[in-house]
C-alpha cells in the first residue's frame, strides 16, 4: 500500500534520477552552486525584496526585455559549454580512443545544445530586444497587453528552468534537437529525457505564441500619430514579419508537441511505427513550424542591421520600399519551403523540385536586402564602431553560408549531403552570423539606450575578432568533412578516415569563439565598472535617426513625456535638424501597476509540466487549476493601473534634460 | 442601464480623455483577440491535417462509418448551433442594455453548451466502453484528439461564461464587462464554426467513400 501511495506521489521520480557520472555531476553542481551563490548575494545585500518589487513583478517591457536578455546570455554560456564537450569528444574519440563521453551522454549534449541555443538564446535575445526597442521606436509607452507580456516572459523563463532541471533531476532527450520519431517514441526513448524536451518547449512555445499576438497588436494599434506603416523604422517592419510568422507557425509546434506527448503518455498512435501511426507526419509538422522559425529569428536581426547600417553610415536607408517588400516576401515564402529539410523522404521529383525552386527563390529577397545595405554604405560616412563590425562580419559570412544553402536546395545535391556535417556547417553559418551577430550588434547599439552608458569599444572589437576568426576556423573544416562523408552527430569514427586533424581545427575554432564570449563577459564587467566614463552624456551617443533616441537614456518609465508626432521616416533625424523652443504642457500618464500573477502563471505551468514529465499525476490538476485560478483572480482586479501626475512628469523631465526641442510633439 | 450612467456621468474633458483611452483599449483587445483566434484556427487546421492523414489508418480497429451514429451527431450539432444563436440574442440584449435578458440568454447558451459537452462525452464513453479507445489506432488517436480539443475549448468557454454571468450580476453592464462579453461571443461563434468543419470532415464525409 505504501509503495502504491509513493508511486502516486512521486511518479517515476526516485534517487536514481540524480546524476551519477562525473561530467553530469559537475554540470549539475555548478548550476546549483551558481544559483546558491547568487541567492546568498541577494540575501547578503538585502536585495531580494528589490529584485521582487523592481524586476520579477514588473510589467514594464523595458525591464522584461532586460530579463529576457539576461536569461539568454546565461544560456549562451551553457550552450557554449555543450559545444566544448561536443568538440572535445569529436576531436578525441578516434579509433581505439573513445573520448570523454559515452554515446548516450553525447547524444543528450548535442540535443541540449541545439534546443538551448535556438529556444533560449536566440529567441530570448530576440524577444528581449523587441521588448526594449519596439515600443520606443513606434512612439508608444507600452505594449498592447502588458500583463500578457509578463505571462509570456514567465513561460519562457519556466521553460528554461525545466530544461536545466533535466541536468540535475533525470536526463535530457537523446533524440536530437527536433526529436524525430520513432526514436523519440516511448518504445525507443523510455526515459524522461524526451518529456523534458517536450514540456520545456511547449511551455516556452506558448509564451512565444502569446508574444506574437501581443507585439502584432502593438504594432497595429499603438503607433504614435503620423507614423503610417510606410514610415515605420525597418526594425519594426522586420518584427512585424517575424510576429506574423510566430502567429501562424507556433500553433503548429504546439500541436506537434502535444501529439508527441499524447503518444508517450496516453498510448496514442500519431507518430509510432505501429498501429497506423505515421512518423513522417511528425517531420512534416515540425518543419512546417521549424522553417518559419528560422525566419522568425532572423528577420528582426535583419531589422537591427538596417538600423545600424543607416545610423553608422549617416545616411537614410537605401531602398526602404524594396526592403519592406523583401521582408514580406520572405515572410510568405518561408511557409512554402519546409520540405527541403527532408528531400530524402521520397515525395517524388515534382514535389522536391517545387520545394527546391521555392528555396532558391527565397535567396532573391535576401539578396535584395544585402544590396540595400551595401548601397546604404556607398558614399556614406561610415563609422566603424563595433555594431558596424558585427554587420560587416555578417555580410561576408552570411553570404557564404547562404550560397551553401542554395547548393543544398538542389535536391540531387541534397541527397548526397543530407545529414552530413556540410549541412551542420551551413545552418550554423546562417544562425550564428545572421541571428547571433545581429543581436550582438543590436545589444551593443542599444545598450546605452537601456542603461545610460556605452559598452567598452576595445573589448567589443576583441570579442568580434575572436568570434569571427573562431567561427571560420570552426566551420570551414565541417564543410570539408561533410563533403568527405562525415555524418552529423558522430560520437566516434575510425582513425583510417583521416578526419581527426580537421576535427582538431574545428575544436580550436570553438576555443577561439569561447574566448570571444569571454571578452564579451569581460566587456560587460569593465563597462559597468567604467560606467561613469562611458556615460552617454547625451541621450543619443550614435547620432541616431529613429524615435527611441529622442527620449532620455536610460529611458524613463513612461518612455515619452509627450507622445511624439511623426511626419516622415527617420523621425528623430528630422527633429534634430529643426529644433524649436521647449514646451511643457505635460499631462498625467497612466501605466500598468506591477503584478506577481504573471510569475504565478509561469510557476503553475512549470508544476504542470513537471507532473507530466515524471508521471506525478496529482500535480496536473494543481498546475491547471493554479493557472486558471490565477487568471480569474487577475481578471477580478479592476485597479491595474497607476497614474503619474503632470507635475511629477515635469519634475522627472527636468532631471533628464534633452537636447531635442519639442515643436514636433503633440 | 449602465449606458445611461455613462452618459449621465461628468462630461468634462478628463472624462472624454478617459473614455477615449477606454475605447482604444477596447479596440486593442478586440484586434488582439482576433489575432489569437487566428492562432487557434491554425491549431485546428493542423489537427484537421493530421486527421486527414490518419483517418484511414485504422490498424486492427474500426473505421469511421462503423462507429459514428449520424443522427446522434446531428442532434449534437443542432444543440451547439442553437447555443450560438442564443449567444447572439444575448449580445443584442447587451447592446440595448437589458441586463435581465443578457443573463437569461447567456444562461441558455451555457446550458446548451453543457448539453453538447455531455453528449460528446457520452459518445466518447461509449466508444471507450466498446474497446475503441484512442490507443487502438492512428485513426482513433486523431479522432479523439481533434474532437476532444474542440470539447476542451467548449469547456473553457463554459467556465468563462459562468464567470461572466457572475460578473454581470455583480457589476451590471459597464465597459469592462461589455468588452468581455463581446470577446466571449466571438469565441463562441468561432467554436461553432470549427464544429461545422468537424461535422463535415469527420462525420459527414465518413459516409462518403473518399
Amino acid at each position: 500500500v505504501i509503495a502504491n501511495m509513493m508511486s502516486n506521489i512521486l511518479g517515476k521520480l526516485s534517487w536514481q534520477a540524480l546524476p551519477h557520472d562525473a561530467i553530469t555531476i559537475g554540470g549539475a553542481s555548478s548550476i546549483v552552486i551558481i544559483a546558491l551563490v547568487f541567492f546568498a548575494y541577494l540575501v547578503y545585500t538585502k536585495r531580494l525584496r528589490w529584485l521582487y518589487k523592481e524586476w520579477l513583478t514588473s510589467l514594464d517591457p523595458k525591464k522584461i526585455g532586460v530579463m529576457y536578455i539576461a536569461i539568454a546570455l546565461i544560456m549562451l554560456l551553457r550552450g557554449i559549454g555543450d559545444v566544448l564537450l561536443i568538440r572535445t569528444q569529436q576531436a578525441t574519440s578516434v579509433g581505439v580512443h573513445h573520448g570523454i563521453l559515452d554515446a548516450n551522454h553525447f547524444q543528450q549534449i548535442f540535443s541540449a545544445h541545439g534546443t538551448i541555443m535556438i529556444f533560449f538564446v536566440a529567441m530570448g535575445l530576440m524577444f528581449g530586444l523587441i521588448n526594449l526597442i519596439l515600443p520606443l521606436q513606434i512612439g508608444a509607452r507600452d505594449v498592447a497587453f502588458p500583463f500578457l507580456n509578463a505571462i509570456s516572459f514567465w513561460l519562457f523563463a519556466m521553460g528554461m528552468v525545466l530544461i536545466n532541471l533535466s541536468l540535475i533531476v533525470g536526463e535530457f532527450s537523446a533524440a536530437g534537437w527536433l526529436s524525430y520519431p520513432p526514436l523519440s517514441e516511448l518504445a525507443y526513448s523510455p526515459g524522461v529525457g524526451v518529456d523534458y524536451w517536450i514540456w520545456a518547449l511547449q511551455i516556452a512555445g506558448v509564451g512565444s505564441l502569446l508574444s506574437g499576438v501581443n507585439f502584432l497588436t502593438t504594432i497595429f494599434t499603438m503607433r504614435c500619430p503620423g507614423m503610417k506603416l510606410m514610415r515605420m523604422p525597418m526594425f519594426v517592419w522586420s518584427v512585424m514579419g517575424s510576429m506574423i510568422l510566430v502567429v501562424f507557425a507556433f500553433p503548429i509546434l504546439t500541436v506537434t508537441l502535444l501529439l508527441l506527448s499524447l503518444d508517450r503518455t496516453m498510448g496514442m498512435h500519431f507518430f509510432t511505427a505501429t498501429q497506423g501511426g505515421n512518423p513522417m507526419m511528425y517531420v512534416n509538422l515540425i518543419w512546417a513550424w521549424g522553417h518559419p522559425e528560422v525566419y522568425i529569428l532572423i528577420l528582426p536581426a535583419f531589422g537591427v542591421f538596417s538600423e545600424i547600417v543607416a545610423t553608422f553610415s549617416r545616411k537614410r536607408l537605401f531602398g526602404y520600399t524594396s526592403m519592406v517588400v523583401a521582408i514580406m516576401a520572405i515572410t510568405v515564402l518561408s511557409f512554402v519551403v519546409w520540405l527541403h529539410h527532408f528531400f530524402t523522404m521520397g515525395a517524388g521529383a515534382n514535389v522536391n523540385g517545387f520545394f527546391g525552386i521555392m528555396t532558391m527563390i527565397i535567396a532573391i529577397p535576401t539578396g535584395v536586402k544585402l544590396f540595400n545595405w551595401i548601397f546604404t554604405m556607398y558614399r556614406g560616412r561610415i563609422d566603424f564602431k563595433s555594431p558596424m563590425l558585427w554587420f560587416l562580419g555578417f555580410a561576408v559570412l552570411f553570404t557564404i553560408g547562404g550560397m551553401a544553402g542554395v547548393l543544398l536546395a538542389v535536391p540531387p545535391i541534397d541527397f548526397q549531403l543530407h545529414n552530413s556535417l556540410f549541412l551542420v556547417a551551413h545552418f550554423h553559418m546562417m544562425i550564428i552570423s545572421g541571428v547571433l551577430f545581429g543581436y550582438f550588434a543590436g545589444l551593443s547599439y542599444w545598450f546605452p539606450k537601456i542603461f545610460g552608458f556605452t559598452l567598452n569599444e576595445r573589448l567589443g572589437r576583441y570579442a568580434f575578432w575572436c568570434w569571427t576568426s573562431g567561427f571560420v576556423l570552426a566551420f570551414t573544416p565541417l564543410y570539408i568533412l561533410g563533403l568527405m562523408g562525415a555524418t552529423r552527430r558522430l560520437d566516434h569514427y575510425d582513425s583510417s578516415l583521416g578526419w581527426q586533424p580537421l576535427f582538431a581545427v574545428a575544436g580550436i575554432g570553438a576555443l577561439l569563439v569561447t574566448a570571444g564570449i569571454g571578452f564579451q563577459v569581460l566587456q560587460f564587467i569593465v563597462s559597468i565598472l567604467q560606467r561613469r566614463d562611458n556615460a552617454a552624456a547625451m541621450a543619443d551617443p550614435w547620432n541616431g535617426r529613429t524615435l527611441e533616441w529622442s527620449t532620455a537614456s536610460p529611458v524613463p518609465v513612461y518612455n515619452f513625456a509627450v507622445i511624439p508626432v511623426v511626419t516622415d521616416r527617420d523621425a528623430f533625424w528630422d527633429m534634430k535638424k529643426a529644433p524649436v523652443a521647449d514646451v511643457s504642457d505635460y499631462a498625467a500618464i497612466e501605466l500598468p501597476k506591477n503584478s506577481p500573477y504573471g510569475m504565478f502563471v509561469g510557476l503553475f505551468a512549470f508544476i504542470f509540466g513537471f507532473g507530466v514529465i515524471w508521471h506525478i499525476w496529482l500535480l496536473l490538476p494543481l498546475g491547471l487549476l493554479g493557472v486558471i485560478g490565477t487568471l480569474i483572480v487577475r481578471s477580478m482586479d479592476d485597479e491595474t493601473e497607476y497614474s503619474i501626475s503632470a507635475k511629477e512628469v515635469q519634475r522627472l523631465e527636468k532631471l533628464a534634460p534633452k537636447r531635442v526641442l519639442r515643436k514636433h510633439y503633440a | 442601464m449602465s449606458r445611461s450612467t455613462a452618459i449621465d456621468g461628468q462630461n468634462t474633458v478628463e472624462h472624454i480623455r478617459f473614455s477615449n483611452q477606454r475605447e482604444q483599449a477596447e479596440s486593442k483587445s478586440v484586434l488582439g483577440f482576433w489575432i489569437y483566434l487566428m492562432t487557434d484556427c491554425v491549431l485546428f487546421a493542423s489537427l484537421f491535417a493530421v486527421y486527414a492523414v490518419l483517418h484511414k489508418n485504422v490498424a486492427d480497429g474500426p473505421s469511421g462509418p462503423q462507429i459514428f451514429s449520424l443522427p446522434y451527431i446531428l442532434v449534437e450539432t443542432l444543440v451547439l448551433l442553437t447555443s450560438s444563436f442564443t449567444s447572439g440574442l444575448a449580445m443584442l440584449a447587451a447592446h440595448r442594455g437589458n441586463v435581465t435578458k443578457v443573463l437569461t440568454w447567456f444562461s441558455v447558451t451555457a446550458l446548451l453548451g453543457a448539453s453538447f459537452l455531455a453528449m460528446e462525452l457520452t459518445e466518447f464513453g461509449k466508444l471507450v466502453h466498446e474497446g475503441h479507445s484512442w490507443t487502438q489506432s492512428g485513426f482513433l488517436s486523431s479522432y479523439f484528439t481533434l474532437v476532444g480539443t474542440h470539447g476542451l475549448h467548449i469547456t473553457v468557454g463554459l467556465l468563462w461564461i459562468i464567470l461572466l454571468l457572475a460578473q454581470v450580476t455583480r457589476k451590471g453592464l459597464n465597459t469592462s464587462t461589455m468588452k468581455r462579453l463581446t470577446l466571449f461571443s466571438i469565441f463562441w461563434h468561432f467554436l461553432d464554426l470549427i464544429w461545422i468543419f468537424i461535422f463535415t470532415v469527420v462525420y459527414l464525409s465518413s459516409g462518403v467513400n473518399l
